[in-house]
């Protein structure tokens, strides 16, 4: 449950990480596949070395995704609808990996906003990640 | 027995060596409370946690973040064997509070970002692994007694 003032701390929060999304992207990616080496196994056809530019693209997919959703949160089944077909059929990625990402979001933005990722905007940002992890694995059956 | 390498054992010293737990205990308990509402169970007694904001004030909160703090650094001081030195708290929080332990989780993640936050860039990926490992081993000895 997010209330208008979470929506609206969660929205401006992304609308300035979409400048850096690729940075950002990169190392949500990167600090997931380092700490939690068994979520490697769904990248074997890219190079994830740090700085490679396939983890900054992919990276940057990822980011602007969560960033357009977060402008309007309450229609997210919709805006999510042809990702959930996506993940669902085509990626299969075990949702529990989705958890492991969104803690790893969470830490960088930790990382880059210090005091001002308080813990009003943690939590508000982890409800957010949670309902959009949830989202997206709606379809899997 | 867990393995560490030279880099984990140097980074877990390093980075405790530096830490104000006395800032760090209470802002990662606060933190616990306001993003997980529901641990809030186990302080029934500590007055008022109405709002993050009175969380965040609260004295009581602020000494029991402290006190957790002391008590992971006696993994910092012990790393090779983490398991026996969490044998008491373990039953402790099994038999006496009645912790679930998922609840060690949640406090170690939460405890894992404000970390990240002091420690801006410098918390690379593989010192958040190295830090996440250690927070792991800590969190399986204290659930460790549960039977």
């Amino acid at each position: 449950m997010l209330t208008d003032h979470e929506k609206e701390l969660i929205a401006k929060i992304w609308d300035k990480m979409i400048p850096v999304a690729s940075d950002i992207g990169a190392e949500c990616l990167l600090r997931m596949m380092t700490t939690f080496p068994g979520t490697k196994t769904y990248f074997a056809h890219l190079d994830i070395r740090p700085r490679s530019p396939h983890l900054r693209s992919h990276g940057k997919k990822i980011v602007l995704a969560i960033a357009e959703c977060s402008k309007d949160i309450s229609s997210m089944m919709v805006t999510l609808a042809p990702l959930q077909t996506l993940h669902a059929y085509k990626l299969r990625i075990d949702p529990c990996n989705f958890k492991l990402l969104c803690h790893c979001i969470l830490v960088t933005l930790a990382a880059h906003m210090g005091d001002e990722f308080d813990p009003v905007a943690h939590a508000a940002m982890d409800k957010y990640l949670s309902a959009f992890a949830a989202v997206l694995a709606e379809k899997y059956r | 027995m867990v393995e560490w390498t030279d880099f984990e054992r140097a980074t877990i010293q390093s980075i405790f060596s530096k830490m104000d737990y006395d800032d760090v205990g209470p802002a990662a308990l606060s933190r616990c409370l306001v993003v997980y509402p529901w641990t809030q169970r186990y302080f029934g007694n500590f007055g008022n946690l109405y709002n993050a904001a009175a969380i965040q004030g609260n004295p009581m909160v602020a000494a029991h973040g402290k006190t957790v703090l002391r008590g992971l650094d006696r993994a910092v001081k012990n790393m090779d064997d983490i398991k026996a030195t969490y044998a008491e708290l373990s039953v402790l929080h099994s038999e006496k509070l009645r912790v679930d332990p998922d609840n060690f989780r949640l406090l170690a993640d939460c405890l894992t970002i404000v970390v990240a936050a002091r420690m801006g860039a410098d918390f690379t990926a593989d010192v958040q692994r190295a830090f996440q490992k250690f927070l792991a081993v800590v969190v399986s000895s204290l659930g460790r007694q549960y039977h």
